[in-house]
C-alpha cells in the first residue's frame, strides 16, 4: 500500500513531464491563485501602512513607509470597548465556543450519516430530508424564539448556550455531509462485520471512522469557519464576560462617528482569520491523508 | 403588549438576580471606536470610584442597529442589561413596552427638569416619567468646507441657497469635486434633512417630518426639496457610491473637494488630521437653516430591572448627567452637552459655536429633532423615507414620482 | 449510550440494539423538530400580527403581506435573489469542480495551492468586503489601476451602476465560496473507484470522455452538497451585501434576507419581517423539496 501509488489518479497518470498541456494547466492554476489572493494583498498590503497613506489615496499601492504599528494596536491596543484591550482577550472566548461545538456537530453528524446510510429504518430518509431542511432557515428568524428558549432552559447569556446554538444549526450539514459520503462506502464491508458479530459502535468505530478522513475535514473546516465567523448567535447570546472573537472585530471596524483607522482593521481581519487559516492548513495534511486510508476500501 | 413585557419583567428579575453581581452595571453601547470609547472611559471610573463595577457589553455596527438587535434577544431572553445606548424613537418604542424604568426621584433630585431642553426631554421621557439620560447632543445641519479652496476662489460664507449653488459651481469650474458625498442612506438622508428646513422651513419640516402631514409630504415644497436635491446630485463625483463619510470628510481635508454635508462628528476626522477649525477648515450651519438646529442625542435608557431603580443604576444616571462627564465626554466627541448650564470653554471653537447656536435654538423653539437620525418619527418611517430619498438621489425616478413615493412610503410605514 | 447497553440484561439488549440506530439519531431530529419547525410555526404565527418591536400575539390577518408586497424594496429583493441564486450557484459549481479536476492531476504543491483556494471562507465579510468595495470602487480601485497603467478607456464601475451592483456581489460571493465546493469536489473525485477508470482507459476512452461520462456522473453526491450549501449560502447572504454596497445603489442590492433583517430589527416592523421570512421559507420550500425528493428517492 504505497501511498505514492494510491493517490494516483490513472487519468493524469498518461500526462506526466512538463508538455505544453501541463505548462497551461500550471498557468490557470496560477490566474485563479492571483484572483483569490487579490482582496487578500489590499489588506495585507493596508495593514502595514501609516493610515494617512490610506486616506491619502494609496489604496492598492505598496507603503512608503512599512509598519507594523497596525498589528499591535489590532492585537493588545485597540479600542474595542471602553477598555483599549485589543482582541486578545477575546481570543479564549471563540476557542472555548467552537471547539466544543464544532467537535459535537461533528460527531453528531458522523453517527446520523452512519445511521441513515447503513443502518436505515422506514422513514429515514424522509427524516434526513426533514434534518437538511432545517439548513435553510434563516438565522434572522430564529433570533427571538431562541433568546426566549435559552432564558427558559438557563441557558441565556452563557458559552453552553452558544455551544449549544451551534450544535443545532449545525447538524444539518455534519449530517449532510457524512451521509452523502458515507453512502459511497461499500455496505458489503458493514454487512461482512456484522456476520462476524461486530456490533453498531464497533463497525462504526472499526470500519467506517478510519476512512471518514477527507469529509471529517469538509466538515470540520465548514462548522469550524461557521461558527468562528458568526457574528449574529455570538452578539446576541454572549455575556459581557462571553463575546466572541467577531464581536470584538466588529466593534474595532464599525465605529459610528468616530475615525476609522482601516490599517488597524485590516491588520485585525487577518488575525482573527488566522485560526481558521491555520485549520484549513492543518486539516489540509488530513485531506491527504484521509485519501491514503480510503483507498484501501476498494 | 404589556402583558408579555410584565412576563419578561418577571424573568429578567430571576435571570438578573443569578447573573450580575451586586454593585454592578451592565452597559450595552456602540462607541467602540478611539475617542468615543475613551470618552465613555470617563464614566466608568467614575463609577468605578463610587465602588460599582462597569461590565461591558459593546456591540457595534449599522449606527446602533446592531445593538438594537442584541438587545432584544437579551430582553425576550430576560436578561436585560443595565442601561443600553439608544437614539430618540427607540427609547419611545421601549417605553411603551413598559421594558423601561422610572427615574423621576433621580431627575426631581438633581434637577434635570430645568436644565435638559424639552426637545431633548420629549425622548428622555415618557409618559411624563424620565425613562432615559442624554449623554450629548450632536447637531446635524452643517456644511464643513476646505478654507484653502474657500480663499483661492474667493468664495464667502453662502447664504442662502442660490449663493450655496453658486459657490458649488464655482468649485466644480475650478476642476474639484464640489460635494464631497457618500452614497449611503443615511448620509442622504442628512443632506435631505438640512435642504428640507432650509427649503420649506421650520413649519414645514414639522408638518412633514415630526407630524406626518400627507399635505404636506406630498406638497409642491417636496417636490422643490428633491429637485435642489437632484441639483446637488450634479456636484457629487461619479464615485460617491457606498463610499464611507469619513473617506468624503477625507477629500474636503486633502484638498480634493470643497464642501461636504455632514453632522458634527466629522470633526473629529478634521482634527485628528490635525487641522485646526477657522484655519484649516470652516464649519457652519447649512445656508437657510443659521437660526435652527437638527440634532440627534445619544442617550442612556434605564431598564427596569426590578421594582425599585437600584442604587448603582441611579449613580449611573446621576454620573451621566453630571457637568464633569458632560464636558469630559463632548470634548473628545465632538458634540455638545446635553443640559444648558454649563462652561464650555474648554471645547474647541466649533463646539463652543455649536453650544451657543444649541443653546439659542432652545430658547427660541428651533431645536428640532433630525429626522435623518430617528428623531423626527418612528424607525419604520425614518426607514421608509431613507428608500425614497436614496432611490430618488441615485437616479431611480424623478422629483414628481419621488413626491408620490415619499407619501405611499410613509402610509405603508405607519 | 453503551452504559445503556451494559447495564440491560440479554433479551432487553437485543430490543435495544435493534433501537440504537433510531436512539442515535432522536436527539437530532428532536432538537430539529423544536429548534427548526416549532420556530417556523412561530414565525407563521408572528406574520399574522401585529408585532412591532417584540412580538406580539393579537392577530391582524392578512395585512403584513397585503402590504408587503406593496413594498417596492421587496419585489426589487426578490428580483435580486434569483439573479444573484442562479449566478452564484451555477458558476461556483462549475468554477469549483474545473478547479478540483485540474487540481487532480499530480499537481505540485498541491497543498499550497488547495490552500489559497480556500482561504477566503476564511475570513469575515465584516472586513473582507470593505477590501472588495475599495477594489470595486472606479476612483481607487480596479479601473484607476488599469487606467494607471495606460488604458485610459478601461471602465469598470459596475458597483456604481444600480443595474449592475448586483454581479459585483456574484463576483465577491465566488471569490468567497468557489473553494470550497473545490473542496467538496476532490473529496468526491477522489473517492471514485480507480480500478473503473483504468478499465476504462485500457478500452482507449480520451480523458474528456472519462471525466464526461465516469467521473461526473458518479459526483452527484458530492453536487449535491454542493448544491445545498450554495442554495443555503445565497439565500442567507446577508454580510456580503452589508459589507460591500449596504443594499445601494439606491436599493439595487437589496436581498431577502437584508430586507428582513431590517424590517424585523432595524424598522420594527417584526410583522412584515416575518411575512417575508415565511414567503421565503416558502419559494425555497418551492425549490429545495422537489430537488431533495428526487435526489434521495433514487437512492432506496
Amino acid at each position: 500500500m504505497m501511498p505514492g501509488v494510491s493517490m494516483d489518479n490513472p487519468v493524469a497518470a498518461r500526462s506526466r513531464g512538463f508538455s505544453p498541456g501541463r505548462i497551461v494547466l500550471y498557468l490557470i492554476l496560477g490566474l485563479f491563485c492571483l484572483y483569490y489572493l487579490l482582496p487578500l494583498y489590499v489588506m495585507a498590503v493596508n495593514s502595514v501602512k501609516p493610515l494617512s497613506e490610506i486616506t491619502s489615496g494609496g489604496m492598492m499601492s505598496l507603503p512608503d513607509e512599512w509598519t507594523l504599528a497596525p498589528w499591535r494596536a489590532a492585537w493588545s491596543q485597540a479600542q474595542v470597548g471602553v477598555e483599549a484591550t485589543g482582541l486578545r482577550p477575546y481570543f479564549m472566548n471563540s476557542i472555548l465556543m467552537v471547539v466544543p461545538a464544532v467537535a459535537l456537530s461533528t460527531i453528531m453528524g458522523a453517527l446520523n450519516g452512519y445511521v441513515l446510510t447503513k443502518w436505515a429504518f422506514r422513514g429515514s430518509t424522509v427524516l434526513f430530508g426533514l434534518l437538511l431542511f432545517g439548513c435553510f432557515i434563516p438565522f434572522q428568524m430564529v433570533l427571538i424564539p431562541m433568546a426566549r428558549m435559552l432564558g427558559l432552559m438557563g441557558l441565556a447569556g452563557s458559552v453552553a448556550g452558544l455551544v449549544f446554538v451551534h450544535v443545532v444549526y449545525g447538524i444539518g450539514f455534519s449530517t449532510l455531509y457524512f451521509r452523502n459520503y458515507y453512502a459511497a462506502f461499500p455496505t458489503e464491508l458493514v454487512r461482512a462485520a456484522q456476520i462476524d458479530g461486530a456490533g453498531f459502535f464497533r463497525i462504526f468505530w472499526r470500519i467506517l471512522l478510519p476512512s471518514s478522513g477527507p469529509i471529517a475535514v469538509v466538515c470540520i473546516i465548514w462548522q469550524f469557519t461557521n461558527i468562528w465567523n458568526d457574528f449574529l448567535f455570538g452578539a446576541s447570546f454572549s455575556d459581557f464576560d462571553s463575546q466572541p472573537m467577531t464581536v470584538a472585530l466588529n466593534n474595532l471596524v464599525q465605529s459610528s462617528t468616530g475615525v476609522r483607522e482601516y490599517n488597524v482593521h485590516f491588520a485585525g481581519a487577518i488575525m482573527a482569520a488566522l485560526p481558521t487559516l491555520l485549520v484549513y492548513i492543518v486539516a489540509g495534511r488530513f485531506f491527504v491523508r484521509g485519501l491514503m486510508a480510503g483507498s484501501v476500501k476498494g | 403588549m404589556r402583558g408579555f413585557s410584565r412576563i419578561l419583567g418577571a424573568a429578567a428579575l430571576a435571570a438578573t438576580a443569578g447573573m450580575a453581581s451586586a454593585g454592578d452595571v451592565e452597559v450595552l453601547h456602540w462607541w467602540t471606536s478611539g475617542g468615543e470609547a475613551a470618552a465613555l472611559n470617563v464614566l466608568r471610573e467614575d463609577l468605578q470610584k463610587q465602588g460599582i463595577g462597569w461590565q461591558d457589553m459593546p456591540v457595534a455596527g449599522g449606527g446602533g442597529t446592531q445593538a438594537m438587535t442584541v438587545l432584544r434577544a437579551r430582553v425576550t431572553a430576560g436578561n436585560p442589561p443595565t442601561a443600553v445606548q439608544m437614539l430618540g424613537f427607540d427609547i419611545t418604542d421601549w417605553a411603551r413596552e413598559g421594558a423601561l424604568a422610572n427615574l423621576n426621584d433621580i431627575a426631581a433630585k438633581n434637577g434635570w427638569d430645568s436644565v435638559v431642553p424639552a426637545a431633548l426631554q420629549k425622548f428622555s421621557k415618557f409618559d411624563g416619567q424620565w425613562v432615559a439620560v442624554p449623554v450629548n447632543v450632536h447637531s446635524t445641519n452643517w456644511v464643513w468646507a476646505n478654507k484653502a479652496i474657500m480663499d483661492k476662489l474667493g468664495i464667502s460664507q453662502p447664504e442662502t441657497w442660490d449663493e450655496f449653488v453658486a459657490a458649488l459651481q464655482a468649485a466644480k469650474d475650478a476642476g474639484y469635486v464640489a460635494l464631497a458625498h457618500g452614497g449611503q442612506a443615511w448620509q442622504e438622508a442628512t443632506i435631505f434633512d438640512a435642504v428640507a428646513m432650509s427649503t420649506g422651513g421650520p413649519d414645514f419640516y414639522k408638518a412633514a417630518f415630526i407630524d406626518l402631514d400627507e399635505d404636506a409630504l406630498g406638497s409642491d415644497t417636496m417636490k422643490t426639496v428633491f429637485d435642489r436635491m437632484a441639483t446637488l446630485r450634479g456636484f457629487v463625483d461619479d464615485n460617491f457610491s457606498g463610499r464611507d463619510w469619513n473617506l468624503a470628510t477625507a477629500m474636503v481635508i486633502n484638498g480634493e473637494a470643497a464642501f461636504q454635508l455632514m453632522g458634527d462628528w466629522a470633526k473629529g476626522e478634521f482634527l485628528n488630521a490635525g487641522k485646526q477649525p477657522g484655519k484649516d477648515f470652516l464649519c457652519y450651519r447649512f445656508p437657510g437653516t443659521q437660526n435652527q438646529v437638527t440634532f440627534n442625542s445619544d442617550q442612556f435608557a434605564m431598564f427596569r430591572q426590578g421594582d425599585k431603580v437600584s442604587p448603582e443604576q441611579a449613580a449611573l444616571a446621576e454620573a451621566i448627567l453630571s457637568p464633569g462627564f458632560q464636558i469630559a465626554f463632548n470634548k473628545v466627541k465632538g458634540s455638545v452637552p446635553a443640559r444648558t448650564d454649563l462652561d464650555v470653554s474648554e471645547l474647541d471653537a466649533c463646539g463652543q459655536q455649536g453650544y451657543k447656536e444649541f443653546k439659542a435654538a432652545a430658547a427660541s423653539g428651533n431645536l428640532y429633532g433630525s429626522f435623518a437620525h430617528g428623531h423626527a418619527n418612528p424607525a419604520a418611517v425614518k426607514n421608509a423615507m431613507y428608500d425614497v430619498i436614496t432611490a430618488h438621489f441615485n437616479g431611480e425616478y424623478d422629483s414628481a414620482t419621488a413626491v408620490k413615493e415619499l407619501v405611499t412610503a410613509v402610509q405603508l410605514a405607519r | 449510550m453503551s452504559q445503556l447497553a451494559g447495564a440491560s440484561g440479554a433479551r432487553p439488549m437485543d430490543r435495544l440494539r435493534d433501537a440504537l440506530p433510531r436512539i442515535v439519531l432522536s436527539p437530532s431530529v428532536a432538537i430539529v423538530a423544536v429548534f427548526v419547525y416549532g420556530f417556523i410555526l412561530f414565525t407563521i404565527y408572528l406574520s399574522f400580527t401585529n408585532s412591532r418591536i417584540l412580538p406580539d400575539y393579537e392577530l391582524v390577518g392578512w395585512r403584513n403581506y397585503h402590504n408587503l408586497f406593496r413594498i417596492r424594496a421587496w419585489n426589487t429583493a426578490v428580483v435580486n435573489l434569483a439573479i444573484f441564486g442562479l449566478l452564484y450557484i451555477a458558476i461556483c459549481c462549475c468554477l469549483g469542480l474545473f478547479l478540483a479536476i485540474l487540481l487532480d492531476q499530480r499537481i505540485r504543491a498541491e497543498g499550497f495551492i488547495r490552500t489559497i483556494y480556500l482561504y477566503p471562507m476564511a475570513l469575515s465579510f465584516i472586513v473582507t468586503g470593505v477590501a472588495w468595495k475599495w477594489f470595486l470602487n472606479p476612483g481607487i480601485g480596479l479601473q484607476a489601476v488599469v487606467r494607471g497603467w495606460g488604458f485610459e478607456n478601461f471602465s469598470f464601475t459596475w458597483i456604481t451602476d444600480g443595474k449592475m451592483a448586483i454581479y459585483t456581489i456574484v463576483i465577491a460571493a465566488v471569490w468567497q465560496t468557489s473553494g470550497f465546493v473545490m473542496a467538496m469536489f476532490l473529496a468526491g473525485l477522489r473517492g471514485i473507484d480507480n480500478e473503473m477508470l483504468k478499465a476504462a482507459q485500457i478500452d482507449g476512452a480520451s480523458s474528456f470522455v472519462l471525466y464526461r461520462r465516469i467521473v461526473i456522473p458518479q459526483l452527484r453526491p458530492a453536487f449535491m452538497s454542493a448544491f445545498v450549501v450554495l442554495a443555503h449560502m445565497a439565500i442567507k447572504s446577508y454580510d456580503l451585501v452589508i459589507a460591500l454596497t449596504g443594499g445601494g445603489p439606491g436599493t439595487a442590492t437589496e436581498l431577502p434576507a437584508t430586507f428582513m433583517y431590517s424590517y424585523t430589527f432595524t424598522r420594527n416592523q417584526m410583522g412584515i419581517g416575518a411575512a417575508s421570512a415565511v414567503i421565503m421559507l416558502m419559494t425555497i420550500a418551492a425549490i429545495i423539496v422537489p430537488y431533495l425528493w428526487s435526489e434521495l428517492r433514487e437512492k432506496k
